[in-house]
């Protein structure tokens, strides 16, 4: 069997790991922007911004500092987190007992300078970015071949995912998180020091946009607008699966990756809505979302 | 209580002569422009300053009624008003598929779904055939109106007034009814109102089509005074200055929106040529600035200003 209603199998398996790499960046995109909800009360709109950073950052250091992949994979992200961490400390902390949506304004505002900013230095066409050495060509699974660059990708973020679970499920200090994120004030009290854990959260979510942008480099186009499109796709993600549980985060993210892959396959003109009409029918059958809990 | 009544009327009449006599002064087509996105941004203050509810997703509205209206005009050849009149009803059935999906969820969950709805409008105008794609309706005609020819600008000049005027009219009138009322009750304690016994999912959604209808009325206009329609009207951006405009004038003031589309289309004019892709940045650091320092916007502050200076507390 080589075909299935007409469509080469091989095309479909490829769309089909297509998906889940985009998938993969939906899901470490809404886990940051859970994350940062969970602690903060903000949406987080520069997000896909500062994803865009992620990856423009690891273009200029191949480009001018001869840095190569796996480097910038540190480097990068490590960088995007103090850019969030000063965000974080200079603008948004005065935020915090406002309503939510003065942050999504002042996100919004960052997104828009940050991007600006890009445009004005690169122009808004994309720069390729190369594939690193060891990751190029294809595995030869013997029904399809699987490209080694995409593997990677949708291995390194499901490990991230989980690492991120981990962490805050299992370990001391994502105890602490969840006791802040429950109850700043009794955890204040119990002399955890809050407000660094809230600047280092910011600084930690926006961290994994980075990675998920430097992750991203080779396999799509680098530039300016690569961001803000992303952004609202997650944004539909995160109304969907709702940001109460982290694994229904990551399962959204990557089943909508998968479902948008069927689609260019199936019915390529809804492709690019798909995302959007899933949407609209989990809102008409399950307000609250897959994964939500009822407000 | 007559003699503010009196006050506020000849407020009103020195600003509608002073519209009037506008283009002596200045070129017409950019007054018009400040008009067509000011009664943008007064739909928008209806929905987020009455009753609370910021939507992101505004753009669908006014590029919807753009697109329509220009289809209308220039392939079904329509008279104007109908043209103008099918834009609005549009918008208005879109604000009631995108207001009922939305309003089911609250707060920050609702802005990012009237967001994602409109990005989805956006892929659907790109594919659309009708909407000309990248390249966008062109050359739409004006027509006239009541045998006035509207390929003058001076002509459609005062039909622009006049719809702005009349909307404004509208606008102030909802605020003040029974209806904008409730509305307020609504931003001020949602479920306080709803134990008082009112269907607050109806009046939100009410709100939203009526909010969705007047911005479909500008984009309507917008594409007559421009004759042509495009993707800006319908792209994020143009969700984003609504509610730049709206913030920088002041949120939940009459003439808040005013204020800040002027603001806001005069700054884009004046800098537009001289640092080019920079606009963004620099309407990003006044998004960012009025978050911080200057939530009540320009006329939000001048009322505050004006009650302390009075005596009055705040």
């Amino acid at each position: 069997m080589t075909e299935l209603f007409g469509i080469p199998l091989a095309a479909l398996y490829g769309q089909l790991v297509l998906g889940l790499v985009n998938g993969s960046f939906y899901a470490m995109l809404s886990l940051g922007l859970a994350v940062i909800f969970g602690m903060l009360n903000i949406i987080n709109f520069a997000h896909g911004a500062l994803y865009m950073a992620g990856a423009m950052l690891a273009w200029m250091g191949l480009q001018y500092l001869g840095v190569g992949y796996w480097w910038m994979l540190l480097l990068s992200p490590l960088a995007v987190g103090v850019i969030g961490i000063v965000i974080e400390r200079l603008l948004l902390q005065w935020l915090y007992k406002l309503d939510h949506l003065y942050g999504l304004l002042m996100t919004f505002g960052l997104a828009l300078i940050m991007e600006g900013l890009f445009r004005d230095s690169y122009g808004v066409a994309g720069q390729p970015y190369p594939i690193p050495e060891g990751l190029g060509g294809a595995l030869n699974l013997g029904f399809m071949m699987l490209p080694k660059y995409r593997a990677w990708v949708i291995v390194a973020s499901l490990a991230i995912c989980f690492l991120t679970w981990y962490m805050i499920e299992k370990t001391r200090l994502g105890a602490y998180l969840r006791a802040a994120t429950e109850n700043p004030r009794l955890t204040q009290a119990f002399g955890i020091n809050v407000p660094l854990m809230v600047m280092l959260t910011y600084g930690f979510g926006v961290g994994l946009a980075g990675l998920a942008g430097v992750l991203a480099a080779p396999a799509t186009q680098v530039g300016p607008l690569m961001g803000s499109n992303l952004i609202i796709v997650v944004f539909a993600v995160v109304v969907i699966g709702g940001m109460g549980s982290i694994l229904g985060t990551v399962v959204t993210g990557l089943g909508l990756g998968l479902i948008e892959g069927l689609a260019k396959v199936f019915w390529p003109e809804v492709s690019a809505t798909v995302v959007f009409i899933i949407m609209a029918i989990v809102l008409m059958l399950r307000p609250s979302g897959l994964f939500g809990r009822q407000q | 209580m007559n003699s503010v009544f009196g006050k506020t009327g000849a407020a009103y009449l020195a600003g509608v002569i002073l519209l009037l006599l506008a283009p002596l002064a200045i070129y017409p087509v950019l007054v018009m422009k400040v008009l067509c996105f000011a009664l943008f941004a007064c739909a928008f203050n209806l929905l987020l300053g009455y009753t609370g509810q910021l939507s992101f997703g505004h753009a669908a509205f006014l590029g919807s009624a753009a697109y329509l209206t220009g289809h209308a005009l220039k392939v079904w050849e329509v008279p104007t008003l109908l043209g103008l009149l099918l834009g609005t009803a549009g918008a208005a059935v879109l604000g009631w598929v995108v207001g009922s999906l939305a309003i089911r969820r609250q707060g920050i969950y609702f802005t990012m779904t009237t967001l994602a709805l409109a990005q989805m409008m956006f892929f659907v105008f790109i594919r659309s055939p009708f909407t000309g794609g990248e390249d966008g309706l062109q050359d739409v005609p004006r027509g006239s109106v009541f045998g006035i020819d509207l390929n003058d600008d001076g002509n459609l000049y005062y039909l622009v007034v006049a719809i702005f005027c009349g909307a404004f009219w509208l606008i102030r009138r909802i605020i003040d009814s029974p209806f904008g009322q409730i509305l307020k009750a609504i931003r001020e304690n949602e479920p306080r109102t709803i134990s008082l016994g009112y269907d607050v999912a109806r009046y939100k959604l009410l709100a939203f089509v009526l909010s969705a209808a007047l911005a479909g009325l500008a984009g309507a206009t917008k594409t007559l005074v421009f004759t042509f329609a495009t993707l800006t009207d319908a792209h994020w951006h143009a969700s984003g200055e609504v509610v730049l405009m709206t913030l920088v004038g002041g949120v939940g003031t009459v003439f808040g929106p005013l204020v800040g589309a002027t603001i806001i289309v005069a700054l884009q004019n004046l800098l537009a040529d001289k640092v080019g892709s920079l606009v963004t940045v620099i309407m990003g650091g006044i998004f960012v600035l009025c978050v911080l320092a200057f939530r009540r916007g320009v006329v939000g502050e001048s009322i505050a200003l004006y009650r302390r200076m009075i005596g009055e507390r705040p």
